[in-house]
């Protein structure tokens, strides 16, 4: 197994970096910066970090403010909070007038854990990408979330970025470089596409290799940025498999499943199994646990390719 | 400068009334204000309308697009004629303020409660770049019924921002009556002073306090200061002040003839 990092440790230390470089990188957090880990910028950079206290509402007009006054400012606090307890804020003072405010938000989905409920993000994605203009990325591991913050630095906009609290394994290496919209072809194959996002992709490697024993060989996709979402990976893996099976630790609705099967709707049916959270909110549990429960492991990924390539052939 | 107000009440009028929407009431409580800043307080440049050292005036209570438009364009933001196209399709003039169509616009409104944490930040950017810049963020008072509202009450204190100033449009009116009513927000100037801010209570229509009070607000220093203005809904029209029927109806044809008359 690679060695597992932390992506929440990889943002703050990837704003530290930003913050040298660049005078005009702000950070603001609402109460929570020991968990998002912007207590690093915090501590090198007081005089442009703004703990705004349990208020998050506040917290993201004020980033507005500093961006239409040329800051850059990144506004971190859990994926549950933002943009679910600040919409209004995100949409009328970030999204519309499509200023560089940069969300990253931690604690994404329900590996959150013992937490339960009310702390596991099951609808933010649903909600982040439903905001014209926004950049909605979900990092794999902690290279591709030191790249994609610094993407987000260096591109102007308003970005979302969804960080998981676990540590996860790394599934790609130091070679690799984040694009932007792109796709990452993680495994090729010719009988299905695997299509994952976040703390689903390692296991979709996973499946891919327990699958490829027998004999069925699966393309993998790292679909880390959502929005805007690379269509043309998308129309070409449905060309070269005919069949998709899409996995994401979110609510089936509005999220990975959801964007993918407009693109193929639109552009080359195919069939697809969706793995992600039904109609329900979790519960407490350890994180692998709730992801047994809630049907998101390699297990129910190999799974559903089965089932997808099965309704495939009668298709 | 009593020309000034005139003329931008009669604007309003004229908009609201060719629209066949808006919001009449609320954008002719606050025209004395907005008249003090725009000609006699603010440091800006109509020809340079993104003047990185400019005073920013930030309206908050983005209902009363129809006051801030009339203001630009008697600055000489864009021309007076435009006026006439506000709310129609393709207009650069939204019913309510959108930042990135026109000129002057600080920040897209009409959400209500945003305007003052927006401010928060337009006023940390002055400090971090050392700019000298003063940040002027108009409030409604029913506005103040919005809990983010007093989340940045609490945290402009706490950033010790005198580089900001607030002015409360204290006209007593929201749109389903009146404020006492509704959602009371007494005792309304103690509450500021509980958040830890400087506060003036002024005659919101009386020029002279207007003027005073937002050079006395420009000196204070170590904390943010509020002025609490004392207005009349619908001033200076007979039939609509204090009525909260103006809050969000245009005027008709005869209303707008009649009140044009009242504001020769």
């Amino acid at each position: 197994m690679p060695p597992e990092i932390s992506l929440r440790e990889a943002y703050g230390q990837t704003l530290v970096e930003l913050g040298r470089e660049n005078p005009d990188i702000v950070v603001l957090d609402a109460d929570l910066s020991k968990s998002t880990m912007t207590q690093f910028f915090a501590k090198e950079f007081p005089e442009r970090f703004f703990d705004c206290g349990i208020a998050e509402q506040n917290m993201v007009s004020i980033a507005a403010g500093l961006a239409a006054s040329g800051k850059i400012p990144f506004a971190s606090t859990f994926a549950v909070f933002a943009p679910g307890r600040c919409f209004d804020q995100v949409r009328m003072s970030v999204a519309q007038p499509r200023l560089n405010v940069k969300l990253v938000v931690t604690h994404g989905g329900i590996t959150v854990g013992e937490d339960g409920t009310s702390h596991q993000s099951i609808e933010d994605l649903s909600l982040a990408c439903s905001l014209p203009g926004f950049n909605v990325i979900v990092p794999a591991d902690a290279i591709e979330t030191a790249q994609a913050v610094k993407t987000a630095a260096a591109t102007f906009g308003p970005f979302y970025i969804r960080l998981c609290r676990p540590k996860a394994p790394l599934v790609h290496d130091q070679s690799y470089r984040f694009t932007l919209g792109k796709a990452v072809t993680l495994n090729e194959g010719r009988d299905a596409t695997i299509i994952a996002i976040g703390l689903m992709v390692a296991p979709a490697l996973e499946a891919a290799a327990k699958l490829k024993r027998d004999g069925i060989n699966c393309t993998v996709l790292n679909m880390s940025t959502l929005k805007p979402i690379d269509e043309a990976a998308i129309i070409k893996a449905s060309a070269e498999t005919g069949a998709f099976v899409t996995a994401e630790e979110h609510l089936k609705h509005g999220g990975l499943g959801s964007i993918v099967a407009q693109v193929v709707a639109k552009n080359r049916p195919v069939p697809m199994e969706l793995i992600a959270i039904k109609d329900t909110y979790a519960q407490s549990g350890k994180p692998a646990e709730l992801l047994e429960r809630y049907g998101l492991t390699a297990k129910d990924i190999e799974k559903a390719v089965r089932r997808v390539i099965a309704r495939a052939r009668t298709h | 400068m009593e020309g000034i107000a005139k003329k931008l009440r009669r604007h309003i009028i004229t908009m609201t009334g060719k629209a066949g929407s808006g919001h009449p009431g609320g954008s002719l409580s606050a025209a004395d204000i907005v008249t003090v800043l725009y000609f006699r307080i603010l440091r800006h440049n109509p020809q340079d309308p993104l003047w990185p050292e400019r005073d920013r005036f930030i309206l908050s209570k983005g209902h009363a697009a129809p006051l801030l438009y009339a203001a630009l364009a008697e600055s000489g933001y864009f021309p007076v004629e435009q006026l006439s196209t506000l709310r129609q399709i393709d207009s650069c003039l939204q019913g309510h303020t959108d930042c990135r169509l026109t000129a002057g616009v600080e920040m897209s409104a009409g959400s209500l409660g945003q305007g003052l944490s927006f401010s928060i930040g337009v006023a940390l950017a002055g400090r971090l770049n050392k700019q000298s810049y003063k940040v002027f963020v108009l409030l409604g008072d029913g506005e103040c019924d919005e809990g983010q509202v007093w989340e940045a009450a609490m945290a402009a204190a706490h950033f010790k921002l005198d580089n900001l100033i607030a002015i409360v449009d204290n006209n007593g009116i929201q749109l389903d009556g009146w404020n006492r009513e509704i959602m009371n927000l007494e005792p309304f100037a103690l509450k500021w002073q509980g958040f830890g801010w400087h506060v003036i209570e002024i005659d919101g229509h009386n020029l002279g306090q207007i003027i005073d009070a937002l050079k006395q607000a420009k000196l204070v220093k170590g904390q943010p200061t509020v002025i609490i203005a004392h207005t009349v809904k619908g001033k200076g029209v007979s039939f609509m002040e204090n009525n909260p029927e103006f809050h969000g109806k245009a005027p008709t044809p005869l209303e707008m003839e009649k009140a044009l008359k009242e504001l020769e």
